[in-house]
């Protein structure tokens, strides 16, 4: 480890992303993740990537996956608008299964909302934009520390099973700014998709061995011509109607991340152990938390902390098991109401479920928490 | 546990923010937790500004000001909004042309020409933030004099490190003088 450095999140987020070996970043700028993009411009030519402003955030992710496609890991930011024009190309990367990065530093919405002001709206948009069934991973930094973590583990986990995966950031951690030790280069494992050794023309690009879920990649001018498409296609990367192999191929998208379900997941649990009452909290929001399960602690309560850091897939198995022990849950996100109806689905009539949202641009803060925990 | 609060409030534009920067930075530099962070409209320039440093010797959860011990304004509008929300106790930092309104909770007002020194001492109204900076370090304490030094040097542009040193010195001195003359 370094030596401890003050640094913004979305700062952190680059250096991240840098150290995974990410090489392109694609982007149109947009508060408040616009400091992603201005690092990313400063950083790449120093470490011999390429930074590229595009015309709007459509480009902008079809350019991080032409990069992606071509052997370099790419990642692309933005926030709620944006994230909103990325959702056709986000469900090409899945089906096509192309390692990508894409980071929401979520605002206030709907539409162009209030760009300054911070929102946990989009957690919904992150699971179901883009259309079609298909599998998710998206991530929720809490601190500056984990902006930096999560975006390495959004690398390794995009190229280790060929997909996009979505870094759920928000403008409290976005533009948070705290101290953190950046961890030396052989202290960070990274993971490089699997790619094919010997390009050969005949082979089929998307062609694997019973059992493998995850094919091996040719990147594009390598010496492997291949054909990549948004349709549903066949080992030979065609296009195919067959009722069997579309329903092979769903089938594998979702049981590439499900059956590595284990591997995938990430929660961090605080003072659960003796606790009646659950705070259910991700991102940003697990500040105000953090400092309302003090205050509650000190007050006598039996509080804890459900924090999944991995929000897409939902830990359903884990909460259930966790609220199994507990009275109740009380779900807290900058929202209307969002990830309180997937805690809602899972932990049904097991335990009661309070929430604690926002809407409003201003900031959930540990004494509104307090006080629903107090309401009992 | 010692805990400080810090909220500096002006108009876009002023070098608010990146005024919270360097105190986070002296912060860190001298081993201590903090967490900065600000709240503006979408205008760049113009409209008001709130930024904020905490700072602590603990882990730092919820990274906002609740209950300032410091409170700067450069602006009247931003006085007059974040004013009425401190309590009798915390230390007030007021540019010298702001009237403090009548009925006024906090005990302790500070008023110094802050942007008149950055104008015509300094020679530049822009580096109004860096002599804030050395008032602030010298009223509240955050850090010795060669730590500020640092923290205000990796943060200025190139080329203007001379005449913000200038600003640091003269800011802080701007309340060493009102302290001698408060103290008695």
């Amino acid at each position: 480890m370094g030596d401890v450095v003050l640094m913004q999140g979305n700062e952190a987020c680059v250096e991240g992303a840098l150290a995974a070996g990410m090489r392109l970043y694609a982007g149109y700028p947009i508060t408040p993740s616009t400091e992603i993009a201005e690092l990313c411009a400063l950083r790449l030519p120093q470490e011999g990537g390429k930074f590229i402003q595009m015309e709007d955030e459509i480009a902008s992710i079809a350019c991080a996956i032409g990069a992606s496609v071509a052997g370099v890991k790419a990642m692309t930011a933005t926030s709620g608008p944006g994230f909103s024009l990325k959702q056709e190309n986000l469900g090409y990367a899945v089906l096509a299964e192309i390692p990508l990065v894409v980071v929401d530093v979520q605002r206030m919405g709907p539409s162009t909302g209030m760009p300054t002001s911070p929102s946990q709206g989009d957690m919904m948009m992150a699971r179901w934009g883009t259309h079609g069934d298909h599998p998710v991973i998206a991530l929720c930094p809490s601190s500056v520390k984990e902006a930096f973590d999560l975006t390495v583990r959004a690398f390794n986990l995009s190229e280790k099973f060929r997909t996009p995966v979505l870094l759920m950031m928000d403008e409290i951690i976005g533009h948070l700014r705290e101290g953190m030790s950046v961890p030396d280069p052989e202290e960070i494992a990274i993971i490089d998709r699997p790619t094919v050794k010997y390009p050969d023309p005949k082979r089929l690009p998307y062609h694997m061995k019973k059992g493998q879920l995850v094919p091996e990649m040719a990147p594009f001018g390598m010496g492997q011509r291949y054909n990549i498409t948004g349709l549903i296609h066949d080992e030979s990367g065609f296009p195919t109607n067959s009722v069997e192999e579309s329903e092979k191929m769903i089938n594998r998208l979702m049981h590439k991340i499900s059956d590595n379900y284990n591997y995938i997941k990430d929660i961090v649990t605080t003072n659960l152990d003796d606790a009646d009452t659950a705070i259910f909290c991700y991102g940003g929001t697990a500040r105000a938390v953090q400092s309302a399960v003090e205050m509650a602690r000190e007050k006598g309560y039996k509080v804890g902390i459900f924090r999944p850091r991995t929000v897409w897939p939902f830990p359903e198995n884990e909460l259930l098991k966790a609220a199994s022990k507990l009275k109740r849950i009380i779900v807290a996100e900058h929202n209307y109401g969002q990830m309180v109806l997937e805690v809602e689905r899972v932990v049904k009539d097991n335990c009661k479920i309070d929430f604690v949202g926002k809407w409003n641009g201003s900031v959930i803060t540990p004494a509104e928490i307090l006080a629903k925990i107090e309401e009992a | 546990m010692n805990r400080q609060e810090l909220r500096l409030a002006g108009s876009g534009g002023q070098g608010v923010i990146l005024a919270t920067v360097i105190l986070a930075e002296a912060a860190i530099l001298s081993g201590k937790h903090t967490a900065q962070s600000q709240a503006y409209g979408p205008e760049a320039r113009g409209g008001s500004c709130k930024a904020e440093t905490l700072i602590s010797d603990t882990p730092i959860g919820f990274t906002k000001v609740q209950n300032p011990t410091f409170l700067m304004a450069l602006t009247q509008s931003s006085f007059d909004q974040y004013g009425p929300e401190v309590d009798e106790s915390c230390l007030v930092m007021i540019d010298s042309s702001l009237t403090v309104p009548e009925g006024f909770k906090a005990k302790n007002v500070v008023s110094l020409p802050i942007l008149e020194t950055a104008r015509n001492k300094v020679g530049r109204l822009q580096t109004a933030n860096i002599v804030a900076v050395g008032a602030i370090n010298s009223l509240v304490g955050i850090t010795d004099d060669e730590t500020i030094t640092k923290a205000v040097l990796m943060h200025v542009p190139k080329g203007t490190e001379e005449l913000n040193m200038k600003a640091l010195v003269e800011g802080k001195n701007l309340a060493e003088q009102w302290s001698k003359e408060n103290k008695k």
